[in-house]
């Protein structure tokens, strides 16, 4: 290791930023004897960069050099930028290294294609399998997996890497081949389907056989890129909804797109990448996931696109007055998720504390119930206050979106401990 | 007004309780000794720590409190707050005189503080495991400091225990003047008498650090440089997710 691997790091890493996958959880892997770290099943964040994103692995690809010409990547072909490829002693020394000094949860690795999809991939298992096995690295892997990789590279992958995750990038088969001539859906898809089907298998024959190996225990995840093309959020939304259907799909991440290829007359001019958009669809997603949400309920026909002033949760509930006000001593777990400005804490420490006695607003206050948006929505002993039939959704809206003397910015996701 | 004093001690404390129910005498107030005393005080009452008392005061608690409710606890005695002792008599109080456990009754204003402080102790313990930073020295041990808001080391050695077994490594809390020592096979408690400078920095002088350790610093500052997006730069968000009090210690951050 010398200091000539500072500029080979500094060129990969600017290459593998875009990526915004960097969740290291999923996966509990205690101590091995003789071996490195351990895996801590919630993500751990190490630390946060300039631009306020969580850094918990080494996010880094092994080259950026790349035969392919997608017009939203830094890394394509026809682009003149520095290249480099780092050796595999040197990537095994950085993440081993900045694992000891608990700078990063472990290792995300990525990688341009080089001559074709399958030696690419081949290269990429090799580096794991040395890891795991020769190094005997303990700590968290995310692997990319190549789109257009042949099944058995995927399945060997899976053996070592603890989360696998195919980037679908353009949310409609026809922008994305547009945009990126080389790849089309099945080249996507194909490698998905796989790695659920070996999860799937594994947890099926580890139930009978303790001993069989693990496949991806922190299953899949995957990437679309937001505002390149001029889908709507409705068909985002679908999309991940859809692909949560699929039990492996852990998190799908949305990639405000940022002009890195400003002379492509393909994509949009954007000053300034769609944040506020990205964020509520991060809002959107979550409320798939933890609200019992139906994508329809949240984005339709009449309403294909997220409101960007408010969150989809206060949108849904002020499209639907005739669900409220919900009664706070009554009403079921999943009534409770659907009230503005309560969430999944507030509302399981509002059953659990039920059974000792009625519940009163200023509980409610400390119990961390936002107030200001959830007094319309609520009866709860004192009150009817003013609900939202006495003050009209378009009056609550008004209040709502009111500049105050502190206002929050809605670029901010809130859901700082996520999963 | 009875007031019980105690040794600041959480054996002591569980002692006063057991004096309290041994004696059916139960104070208004506890206090640490050699705090100045309230006004009206009718009875001053010092007690004395006994292990054997506290343990069994422990054991009774865990029979009527999961280990979470165990956990909470010991969370808020670790938070050092003003008054934690008689939060937590209240709390343990209400805990043994309730016929079913009270932890999940959060319309009780003790229980729904203490299970607050619980938070609050429990998510520096997580910053402490995101943002120690070792040091490698020249005789290969991993040097850390820093500072946490609470005394949360005891409940997080385990965590660095468990992940970084195969190297010796020293962590240690500035402010409270103690750390922990782990020689490959054990962690002890430790105390550094001599006030070293790397005790005030944090930072380790060049000369004591392995040959390599400057390079990898410098990698690491590297990289988290250029895995930020400038056009996302967003430095109020960086610096609630990176609370400044821990940049000090941050090798990213020098
Ligand atoms: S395949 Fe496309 S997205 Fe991937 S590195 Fe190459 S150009 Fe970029």
């Amino acid at each position: 290791m010398n200091e000539s691997v500072l500029e080979k790091l500094k060129i990969l890493a600017e290459s593998a930023k875009y990526d915004v996958s960097c969740a290291s959880s999923g996966t509990s892997r205690k101590h091995k004897a003789g071996g490195i770290g351990s895996a801590a099943g919630w993500g751990i964040c190490h630390s946060f960069a300039e631009d306020g994103r969580c850094i918990s692995l080494l996010k880094i690809m092994l080259t950026n050099h790349c035969m392919y010409d997608c017009a939203y990547c830094i890394n394509r072909r026809s682009n003149d930028i520095p290249r480099a490829t780092l050796s595999v002693s040197e990537l095994v020394d950085l993440t081993i290294e900045f694992y000891r000094r608990n700078y990063i949860e472990g290792l995300f690795l990525s990688s341009g294609i080089v001559r074709n999809p399958d030696y690419t991939m081949e290269r990429l298992v090799r580096i794991v399998k040395d890891l795991r096995t020769l190094y005997r690295f303990n700590g968290y892997i995310h692997l990319k997996g190549i789109p257009g990789a042949s099944p058995e590279l995927i399945h060997e992958a899976g053996l070592y890497a603890d989360r696998l995750s195919v980037n679908i990038e353009i949310p409609n088969e026809q922008s994305l081949q547009l945009l990126a001539p080389e790849k089309d859906f099945q080249s996507v898809f194909t490698p998905m389907r796989h790695i659920q089907q070996r999860v799937l298998e594994s947890a099926e024959e580890r139930k009978k056989y303790r001993f069989a190996p693990r496949f991806a225990p922190a299953g899949q995840s995957t990437q679309m890129i937001i505002g390149a093309t001029a889908d709507s959020d409705k068909d985002i939304l679908r999309l991940s909804s859809a692909l949560y259907q699929r039990p492996t799909m852990k998190r799908v991440y949305y990639s405000g797109f940022v002009p890195v290829n400003t002379y492509d007359q393909r994509l949009p001019m954007l000053k300034q990448p769609p944040l506020v958009r990205e964020n509520r669809l991060y809002q959107a997603d979550w409320l798939l996931r933890f609200y019992q949400f139906k994508v329809d309920e949240i984005v339709d026909d009449a309403y294909p696109d997220l409101d960007l002033e408010i969150d989809p949760k206060l949108a849904w509930a002020l499209r639907h007055p005739e669900r409220f006000p919900v009664d706070i001593n009554q009403a079921d777990y999943e009534m409770l998720l659907r009230i503005p400005g309560l969430g999944v804490k507030s509302a399981k420490m509002i059953i659990v504390s039920r059974r000792y006695g009625r519940i009163n607003v200023s509980q409610l206050k400390k119990m961390g119930v936002v107030l200001k948006k959830a007094q319309y929505f609520i009866t709860c002993n004192e009150l009817p206050l003013q609900t939202i039939h006495e003050v009209r959704p378009e009056r609550i809206r008004t209040l709502l979106t009111q500049p105050s003397g502190k206002k929050e910015d809605p670029r901010q996701l809130k859901l700082i401990f996520e999963e | 007004m009875i007031v019980f004093t105690y040794d600041k001690t959480f054996e002591g404390l569980l002692s006063c309780i057991f004096y309290a129910y041994e004696r059916k005498i139960f104070p208004d107030i506890v206090l640490a000794e050699g705090t100045p005393l309230p006004l009206f005080c009718e009875e001053v009452i010092p007690i004395l720590t006994e292990e054997k008392k506290s343990e069994r005061v422990w054991k009774g608690l865990s029979k009527k409190l999961s280990q979470a409710g165990l956990a909470v606890i010991t969370y808020n005695w670790l938070s050092e707050l003003p008054d934690t002792e008689n939060l937590l008599f209240r709390y343990i109080r209400k805990a043994i005189d309730a016929p079913k456990s009270i932890e999940l009754n959060f319309g009780d204003p003790d229980v729904l503080l203490a299970s607050q402080i619980y938070k609050k102790v429990s998510y520096e313990r997580h910053r402490v495991i995101q943002f120690t930073r070792f040091q490698k020295t020249a005789d290969n041990i991993f040097f850390a400091a820093l500072e946490p808001l609470y005394n949360v080391l005891p409940i997080a050695i385990s965590h660095f225990k468990d992940r970084f077994s195969d190297q010796k490594w020293i962590i240690y809390d500035i402010k409270r003047a103690y750390g922990y020592f782990y020689n490959l096979s054990e962690v002890t408690e430790i105390r550094f008498e001599t006030q070293s400078s790397y005790l005030i920095t944090g930072q380790l002088d060049a000369s004591l650090m392995s040959e390599d350790e400057q390079l990898f610093q410098k990698l690491w500052k590297t990289y988290f440089k250029s895995i930020s997006i400038k056009e996302r730069t967003n430095p109020k968000l960086h610096r609630q997710n990176l609370p400044v009090r821990f940049w000090k210690y941050l090798t990213e951050k020098q």
